[in-house]
């Protein structure tokens, strides 16, 4: 994408080029559609060129186990038991979520490394990242790794590079089932509208749009059957915030932190102005020891009597 | 299909059994999500598992493997017995009123003309109409004779109550009972419900006779020929619908003709045969143009030298000795040193065909195995020891492999067949590797060489061989397109057909009504023909238009027979000629002809007034819920378990051995020491596929082989807990055939089903890996796999069989 | 008179210490790099902010080893003695620079010892926090939340730490003579006796100290 599309940029003070007006674009993942096929994983490693390691079964379905800087999107599958006792198979596409307010770019300490363009989508810049993992740390749903080949941090894209030309990420456009979509934001949540009316004539009456206003709403949102409990989809943040930790960290504190540093250096100086050094003057001078007296000091553990040269080193 | 993939959306319900399409046939199954999402409509599954389906769907119900007769049976008693038939249609385009004669019988689970000794049905003269001295087929309009069809039907169901129904299926009778009632609501004609199934239901030793169950479901709904109706086959291989289209079988010939017996040496006995008369008054009858499909082959095969003088090539062509050389019969003759050489192509019995063990020592007696495939399969290495997956003394194996590397379907242009039946033309994505050839090259020159050595040396019955026409610009490889427009069909002599049109002397055909059977047309494969005209090469059409928006989309390539979508479309109308219902048009009487949003599967001037009927392959003209002959194990389905069952009897029989497992199943005398017994392998396995992957083949790409990259099993948590067995531990599944060993992976989605009184616990087994290839290496499945199967196709039971269960 | 002056570090130590000052400034300053955009630049120090990244947590590690050797060497001369209540509440005269009722003091004075035990106490939570965020190696052993935890705690340990170095850069500067007393080891017998009397009279032997009272600023 052009520079002109970044509306904001980590480790940046100014204010970011906000010349063009683009509307916010989101994909749509509606979990009541997705048959968990991975088809989206697999697009997503082809466009991406991206092949992780061939791994192990643990006992699920869930492979890759975790993202990793070489699997950027994956899917979730939690069996779940409703209170009435049927049975549900909840599969959720775990990715990067663009979120409006993003964690990562508000701890990246690298300018530039993180940059959020004004359709809504959040880039990693690889050229400008240093590795650190504060992304990670930054980031409420825990989606960006590090890569241990190049240490830099990876995730979803949103396909930047295909959406900027005009076309729907890679995962959209696979999905067998329809059950990603991706358009401007405003229709993404139209079409959720209509798939939560249908979902509620099927019973599913905490049917709801997942779209967070703890981050200030997000760039890829759900449709989820149950929209009041986020968290049985293995672990959806039910209200996903910038964790405090990372708000104490970053936030006011920094600054006010480097004002304190700044402060007590002038401290310093106009004490030294003010009140000036401490010298020792020449009548200070302590009376003639007594010549039994080593002039050592035994809290240094040098003084061996029994040992010539004892007393240390010399006097330059 | 009957009806085709982009149809589903015009469903209002959607019933998935014996099959997983979200699973298999993702992309086939964005229609299901299309009818859910825009005609409101309801998915129900019914599997052992909970499934990716299942995950999506309105309604799930478990049911044990391997019982869905007694569901289906259960149903047909239920809508019968409720009333909730589409009576119309039934009475007129069913054979319900045809009357039965009376050698017919069922006693304690076996019909009439039972063979013990040979395991057969030797006997199927009860099998049959009464003829009446005018030569048709009696008939009871009232329906009131005790022999006609309806009265026997209802007879036969009558013992599949809801509670023996839950008894065998292991499904909980309100559960069925729901499931029942939403189907029943189908029989209105404004609401139709398409049945998705495939190997689900197909591996069984009673697979086709399950599917038979599922038409009669449909044909009492009224719900064939309907849009968004029939009973649907998702097939398995992208071609594998055009495999059994071109009939690569061994009794098959292309297009459902079928290769003679060694009795049939006479060449009109075999085609009158096959071309039956009419069996009511006013009825097409199409098979009676067999005479002119089979010369039309004759002539794409042999040109010139079909002459009438020798029957138009009936001559030269094989005669069988025995009803058919499937692959089990071929592998039961290699194991008994009865066959030489084997041409494996796109074929990896090893891993493909049950009890791999004895697969593999049926390779070991070959003196020469030739694998043609673009992948290393495990059959090309069969002989290859590795380790525990597979453990063979390769030292005596004498087994001489040649492996010729084939291109892949996207290193070549050509057609494929899918599930629609549309034939559409793909082209090539990418030169194949190194010294890969096309199928067609390798075939080809085999073919040149054989035929030279024929010429140069003679040998028994050589004009088979020397005789074949081969008019091919480069013999070597013959291209995709020259073969095509050879199937579709072309003008040997000038011909005018039934509406005067002229047809020169080398021109394409327009379709297979324009075939002859003097020997002045062509065609590799009636029912292609029309697929490549004067016009040009219909399978390449993309043309998504849909001007009825009944989603039938005639100019997207080209569908068999003729490009109808649906099969048995007049039914979508009423005897009148009127569509049953304005939201299920498909065809219908405008006056002078047929026509609509699909292109009739009648005969297109024949008015409503003239009485045919909308069968017309059958020579009755109505569609069968007494299936005459046609079937192995009988006339009406009867629920017969698994050859590995784990409760021991058929609730429906107790007291009949005989009827315990199909009385008419394919299994050979070797086969029977190889099965299990509940006493010490007490849970019932099943095997399927996962989205992941594709067979054995992307195992040996990367990126799939990390999205599941290690054999797994799935048990339900209760055994699991039974059994100390956590998510993740190592499992070994034993059978009598042999073991696996894989990676349990505990799921609640596998629950454990009250079954005849006792607790059935069900053990899911995916089948992709293998001992080559880039996912981690494990053991083929079906090495538990019981060698034996349907009596009809042959297919085996791989969904159905006992193992035991221990943490490693 | 005797004027020979006394020896307050030797070489050892003088090299320790200035070993852990090193490595604190390079630490320092690449964890500041890391700490505000606005100091960002200084990143380029340490040949970019990648090389920042690498290099911050090894200087980190060895600026604490060393500083552990200082600990071996101080930590019993930083125990707290009567005198040091006394001096930390009249602070306010040390810093005036008056000597009117400030009592003496050992070798090192209280603000140093609270120096010493902040500077440990910030070292030993850098070094744990360190790693715990020390993404090349260990924190894929521990969850999101340890590691924000830690993230914070390694920020306000720096922030600690900095500012206990900036008071005791200064104090260097404001107390004539500690500086080369760090340099060449010596400080003058006045020195030692106006700053650390007790010291004094320990390494002297001069068991008769005047009157505290008697001091003159």
């Amino acid at each position: 994408m052009a520079s002109q599309d970044i509306i904001a940029r980590s480790a940046t003070t100014t204010a970011p080029s906000s010349i063009r007006q683009q509307e916010e674009v989101a994909k749509l993942i509606d979990t009541t559609k997705c048959i968990g096929c991975k088809a989206c994983q697999v697009a997503c490693s082809e466009w991406n060129e991206l092949r992780d390691e061939v791994g192990h079964n643990h006992g699920t379905y869930d492979n890759p186990q975790d993202l990793s800087a070489e699997t950027w999107t994956l899917m979730r599958f939690t069996e779940h038991e409703t209170s009435e006792g049927n049975l549900e198979w909840l599969i959720r596409k775990d990715g990067c979520m663009h979120c409006a307010d993003p964690g990562c770019l508000k701890a990246c300490p690298s300018p530039g490394a993180i940059i959020k363009h004004a359709n809504g989508i959040v880039d990693f810049n690889q050229d400008h990242c240093i590795g650190c993992g504060y992304c990670i740390t930054g980031c409420p749903f825990n989606i960006p790794r590090i890569s241990q080949k190049d240490h830099k941090a990876y995730k979803c894209t949103l396909c930047s590079d295909r959406v900027s030309v005009g076309l729907e990420p890679a995962c959209v456009k696979t999905c067998p089932t329809g059950a990603i979509v991706f358009g401007t934001k405003q229709d993404m949540k139209e079409h959720a509208a209509e798939r939560i009316v249908d979902l509620k004539s099927r019973g599913f009456d905490n049917a709801g749009l997942y779209d967070p206003d703890g981050v200030g709403g997000t760039h890829v949102m759900y449709v989820l059957h149950h929209a009041d409990t986020p968290r049985i989809y293995a672990g959806l943040p039910d209200q996903p915030i910038i964790s405090p930790l990372v708000g104490l960290w970053k936030g006011v504190t920094k600054p006010l932190a480097l004002l304190a540093m700044g402060a007590a250096v002038l401290a310093g100086f106009f004490h030294y102005v003010r009140v000036g050094p401490q010298r020792v003057e020449e009548d200070e001078h302590p009376s003639p020891p007594d010549a039994s007296v080593h002039v050592v000091d035994p809290a240094v553990h040098v003084y061996d009597p029994n040992r010539p040269g004892g007393q240390g080193e010399e006097r330059p | 299909m009957t009806n085709h993939w982009t149809d589903i959306a015009n469903a209002n319900l959607i019933l998935v059994m014996g099959g997983n399409a979200a699973e298999a046939h993702p992309c086939g199954f964005k229609w299901v999500t299309e009818a859910k999402a825009h005609n409101k409509a309801r998915l129900i599954v019914v599997d052992p598992r909970f499934t990716r389906t299942a995950s999506v769907a309105d309604y799930y119900a478990p049911i044990r493997t391997g019982s869905d007769i007694a569901f289906m049976g259960g149903l047909i008693n239920f809508l019968l017995s409720n009333d909730k038939i589409q009576h119309e249609y039934v009475r007129n385009y069913t054979d319900v009123s045809f009357i039965v004669k009376a050698g017919f019988s069922f006693e304690d689970g076996l019909f009439s003309g039972y063979d013990a000794a040979k395991r057969s049905y030797t006997d199927k003269s009860g099998w049959g109409y009464e003829i009446g001295e005018d030569g048709f087929a009696k008939v009871d309009p009232t329906l009131q004779d005790p022999r006609c069809v309806y009265q026997l039907m209802k007879q036969h169901y009558s013992r599949y109550t809801l509670e023996l129904a839950s008894q065998i299926c292991g499904m909980p009778a309100d559960s069925m009972r729901k499931i029942w009632e939403e189907i029943a609501t189908c029989s209105q004609p404004g609401k139709t419900m398409t049945i998705l199934y495939a190997l689900g239901w197909t591996q069984h030793s009673i697979g086709s006779q399950i599917i038979r169950s599922a038409a009669m479901v449909q044909l009492l709904l009224g719900n064939v020929g309907m849009p968004g109706g029939g009973v649907n086959a998702l097939r398995g291989h992208s071609n594998i619908q055009g495999l059994t289209d071109l009939g690569l079988l061994s009794n098959l010939l292309p297009g459902y003709l079928t290769l003679p017996a060694d009795a049939e040496q006479d060449y009109n006995a075999y085609i009158a045969k096959r071309a039956p008369k009419a069996l009511r008054p006013g009825q097409l009858s199409y098979w009676q143009n067999y005479g002119k499909f089979h010369v039309s082959l004759m002539k794409a095969w042999y040109g010139a030298n079909a002459t009438v003088e020798n029957n138009w090539g009936y001559d030269y062509l094989p005669k069988l000795d025995i009803p058919g050389y499937d692959v089990l019969k071929m592998f039961d003759m290699m194991a008994k040193d009865q066959v030489n050489g084997y041409f494996c192509q796109g074929f990896n019995p090893i891993a493909a065909l049950p009890d791999k063990n004895r697969v593999t020592a049926a390779l070991s007696k070959l003196k020469w195995l030739v694998v043609m495939d673009p992948l290393a399969t495990e059959t090309s290495e069969f002989w290859r020891n590795a380790g525990p997956f597979n453990d063979v003394e390769t030292a005596s194996i004498q087994t001489e492999v040649i492996r010729l590397p084939t291109t892949c379907f996207a290193e070549e242009d050509g057609s494929l067949v899918n599930s629609s039946r549309w034939l559409q033309w793909h082209w090539k994505g990418a030169e194949g590797p190194g010294q890969a050839r096309t199928d067609v090259r390798i075939m080809s020159e085999l073919f040149l060489r054989l035929r030279e050595r024929y010429q140069r040396d003679g040998g028994a019955w050589a004009e088979s061989i020397l005789k074949l026409n081969w008019p091919y610009k480069v013999p070597e490889e013959p291209t995709p397109e020259e073969i095509a427009k050879e199937f579709s069909g072309y003008a040997v002599a000038d011909v005018t057909d039934a509406s005067g049109a002229l047809v020169k002397a080398g021109q394409q055909l327009a379709g297979f009504a324009q075939l002859k059977d003097d020997g002045s047309t062509a065609s590799g494969c009636w029912i292609f023909s029309g697929s490549w005209t004067e016009q040009g090469n219909q399978m390449a059409r993309r043309d998504n238009a849909d001007p009825y928006g009944m989603k039938q989309n005639l100019g997207w390539a080209w569908a068999w027979p003729m490009n109808r979508r649906i099969l048995y479309n007049r039914a979508s109308a009423d005897p009148q000629g009127k569509p049953w219902a304005p939201n299920k048009r498909l065809v219908w009487w405008n006056g002078k002809a047929w026509g609509g949003t699909d292109v009739p599967d009648f005969k297109v001037d024949a008015a409503p007034e003239s009485g045919m009927n909308p069968f017309i392959m059958n020579p009755e003209g109505v569609a069968r819920f007494f299936a005459l002959d046609k079937m192995a194990e009988g006339p009406f389905p009867e629920h017969y378990e698994p050859f590995e069952t784990p409760i021991g009897i058929n609730p429906l029989h107790p007291n009949n051995k005989q009827a315990t497992s199909n009385p008419a199943g394919r299994v050979f005398d070797s086969v029977w020491d190889s099965l299990g017994q509940a006493k010490d392998f007490p849970y019932a396995a099943t095997s399927y596929r996962l989205t992941e992957h594709f067979h054995f083949w992307t195992k040996h790409c990367p990126i799939n082989a990390v999205t599941q990259p290690e054999q797994f099993v799935e048990i339900g948590e209760a055994l699991a807990k039974e059994k100390g067995i956590a998510a993740g531990d190592r499992v070994r599944v034993s059978c009598k055939r042999g073991h696996i060993e894989a990676v349990a992976v505990v799921t609640k989605r596998i629950r454990p089903l009250q079954v005849n009184n006792q607790t059935v616990h069900q053990i899911g087994i995916p089948l992709h890996w293998g001992f080559t290839g880039v996912t981690r290496h494990g053991y083929l499945t079906n090495t538990l796999v019981p060698f034996l199967g349907d009596g009809n196709t042959q297919t085996p039971e791989s969904k159905s069989f006992l193992v035991n269960v221990e943490k490693i | 008179m005797n004027d020979k002056p006394i020896l307050r570090y030797n070489a050892n130590e003088r090299t320790n210490h200035w070993l852990v000052a090193i490595l604190f400034i390079m630490a320092a300053l690449s964890g500041l790099a890391l700490f505000h955009p606005a100091l960002y630049w200084l990143s380029h120090l340490f040949g970019g902010g990648p090389w920042t990244r690498i290099l911050h947590p090894f200087m980190g590690v060895l600026m604490f080893v060393f500083f552990l050797g200082l600990v071996l060497r101080f930590w019993r001369a930083n125990y707290f003695i009567a005198n040091d209540r006394l001096w930390l509440k009249r602070i306010d005269r040390v810093m005036r620079n008056e000597e009117e009722g400030v009592p003496p003091i050992g070798k090192y004075n209280p603000g140093q010892k609270l120096l010493f035990w902040t500077l440990l106490l910030c070292m030993l939570v850098l070094l744990i926090s360190g790693v715990v965020i020390w993404r090349a190696y260990f924190s894929s052993y521990f969850g999101i939340g340890s590691i924000r935890l830690a993230t914070l705690l390694h920020a306000l340990a720096a922030f600690v730490l900095v500012l206990s170095i900036i008071v005791h850069i200064y104090a260097g500067i404001w107390i004539k003579g500690s500086v080369s007393a760090m340099l060449h080891g010596w400080v003058s017998r006045a020195w030692a006796k106006k700053h650390h009397e007790l010291w004094y009279r320990e390494v002297t032997g001069d068991k008769q100290p005047e009157p505290p009272i008697n001091k003159k600023g």
